[in-house]
């Protein structure tokens, strides 16, 4: 039988996955691909909980605005790591070095 | 149709105004051909100050919560709905003056300013978790593009990058904790929150993961006021952005996410005990977790800024300190500690600013923020230098300056709830700070420079630096004002 903890085990290894994609990945798109599992093990959260313990929809309902959320984060993050690609002609973090001190 | 909304949808006003004022200036800037950059501009300045006339009667409400518990209506909110459309305005005012933004096209700017207003107002009133997030995040989502607005510009982009991925990853954090919190109470609305927290006993089985949660979602609103070690941001950001940006950054969403904090510490994790002091929930430490990072923050912040020769490098460190002692005014949780921080905003607002509009106004002539070519600046430009010596010894907290007065209060509520050391680590945390900003006031007066052509200041820049300047001399003098507008504010809609 399949109960909350099974859930909540998947979920916080998906978040620690996508803190150390985010921490660890050199290439920008796989940054932002982190920041989405981040976001999904939140969502993976908000139904599991909502199905299991609190026995309401709020948590599918903040699921559901949190998907809009991660696309609008998303576009905005590509579009950013665009301009980037523009002004570098690479997506590699390392070379985003201009600011510091 | 529920009566309920729409009798609720009449404290809504601002928000309404500042909706519709988006789409007009998106419409605005697309139709009126060769006028367009001047009906963008009027119809963002019209709609900020509409909203800011709608938000005056919101002070008069009584203390509720609108549309079924998710925005609270409070005079507080009201201050901060005030302080933060007033802000928007003065940076609207500032953006068109600055050289970095020539050859650029404005109208997206100005929608975008508005919309992250929208945002901070929202996320000011907000009393639900889904409501908090959504506001945070469209809080975030703006300000990243507003960071990048200088598209072909490396430092531009690469700290609209930075903002980005650090943003993401302290609001996806705070998600994760609201999911938890979501998890152990059943329920998204944050007076509940509260009680079911303090009433059952599954809170007090739960007290490692409760505290892992608070942490997380401190990691959100830390991210969101620059505190330590969340501030790691702050200095790339605040000297990549475009300088009108950097400035409202460093005012507008401080300002909220103090807001937020506050709303959402002392309302979900904190019983009211008495009339004024709230005391935290006995199973959560928040009340000492932040008051170490308080006094981190502020340390960490003057240190840095020791050593900073690039200006807004130095006033993000500067920022930093600053949102140090206003945490200062809420580890103290009572209703003086929330009136002590919300007159530091107020002083903050006008000093900060004016201190920004300086470094537009000399990086517009001389094109460099590097403190060492602000010497002999004096001889090229008498006005400017005394308006910036102002803005810097008010920021310092020296009498009569307005700056000091926001220290007082938040130095004597900590005083006054018997954390006197804390007032005293604050206390020298500001004799350190006299050094970095008192460099600048002496590159600018006592040390020569080769060049020593006056610099022309239009009469326009002189009004805008007026404006600043006028509020940060003489707020001593419309004291009880002031003192009268803090104290009813200060009150909070704990459901």
């Amino acid at each position: 039988m399949i109960g909350l903890s099974h859930f909540l085990v998947v979920s916080a290894a998906l978040f620690s996955f996508g803190i150390m994609a985010v921490f660890a990945r050199k290439n920008a798109v796989n940054v932002l691909m982190g920041l989405e599992l981040i976001l999904n093990s939140a969502n993976l959260n908000l139904v599991a909980f909502s199905r299991f313990s609190a026995h309401n929809l709020d948590g599918q309902i903040f699921a559901i605005f949190v998907i809009v959320v991660a696309a609008a984060e998303a576009a905005v993050g590509l579009a950013i790591v665009l301009s980037m690609y523009r002004i570098l002609k690479s997506v590699n973090l390392d070379r985003a070095d201009t600011l510091k001190g | 149709m529920n009566p309920q909304i729409l009798m609720d949808l009449e404290k809504l006003y601002p928000e309404l105004i500042l909706t519709a004022a988006i789409l007009c200036v998106v419409i605005a800037d697309l139709a009126f051909g060769r006028m367009r950059r001047n009906a963008a501009f009027l119809s963002a300045a019209a709609g900020l100050a509409l909203a800011f006339v709608a938000t005056l009667p919101l002070f008069g409400e009584p203390r509720a919560s609108a549309f079924f518990g998710v925005l609270a209506v409070d005079p507080m909110a009201a201050f901060f709905k005030c302080f933060l459309i007033l802000t928007s305005f003065l940076i609207l005012l500032v953006a068109p003056r600055s050289k970095e933004f020539s050859g650029h096209h404005l109208g997206e700017f100005y929608a975008l300013l508005l919309a992250v207003t929208l945002g901070m107002l929202l996320l000011a009133s907000s009393l639900d978790l889904l409501m908090l997030y959504l506001s945070l995040e469209m809080v975030s989502i703006g300000s990243y593009v507003l960071v990048g607005y200088l598209k072909s510009n490396r430092s531009s982009n690469e700290a609209s990058l930075k903002y980005l991925l650090f943003g993401s990853i302290a609001t996806g954090s705070m998600l994760y904790g609201f999911t938890i919190v979501y998890g152990l109470t059943g329920t998204t609305k944050i007076p509940v929150i509260r009680e079911m927290l303090s009433a059952s006993s599954a809170a007090g089985e739960n007290t490692l993961l409760l505290f892992v949660a608070t942490v997380l979602i401190l990691a959100g609103f830390g991210f969101k006021t620059a505190v330590a070690p969340f501030h790691f941001w702050c200095p790339d950001v605040y000297s990549g952005a475009p300088t009108p940006v950097t400035a409202f950054l460093s005012v507008a969403p401080k300002a909220a996410g103090f807001a937020i904090l506050i709303r959402f510490f002392f309302t979900g994790l904190s019983n009211a005990s008495g009339a004024d002091v709230w005391t935290p929930l006995s199973h959560i430490p928040w009340q000492q977790l932040a008051l170490v990072i308080s006094v981190i923050t502020m340390t960490l912040g003057n240190i840095a800024a020791l050593r900073q020769d690039n200006m807004k490098r130095m006033l993000a460190y500067s920022s930093i300190a600053h949102a140090g002692y206003i945490l200062m005014g809420v580890v103290v949780m009572t209703e003086q500690g929330l009136q002590s921080v919300l007159v530091y905003l107020i002083t903050y607002l006008f000093m900060n600013l004016g201190a920004f509009l300086i470094v537009i106004e000399i990086f517009n002539r001389t094109g460099s923020f590097d403190v060492n070519d602000y010497r002999g600046l004096y001889r090229r430009s008498p006005f400017l230098t005394i308006a910036m010596a102002v803005f810097m010894l008010s920021l310092m907290g020296i009498p009569p300056f307005a700056g000091f007065f926001g220290k007082l209060y938040v130095f004597a509520a900590a005083v006054n709830k018997d954390l006197a050391w804390f007032a005293v680590v604050g206390a020298l945390n500001s004799v350190v700070a006299v050094y970095y900003y008192a460099r600048v006031i002496k590159a600018m007066i006592i040390e020569p420079s080769q060049d020593t052509s006056r610099l022309r200041i239009p009469w326009s820049s002189h009004v805008m630096i007026w404006l600043l300047l006028l509020p940060t001399v003489g707020m001593m003098l419309c004291w009880s004002l002031i003192q009268r507008l803090t104290e009813t504010s200060a009150k909070l809609f704990l459901g």
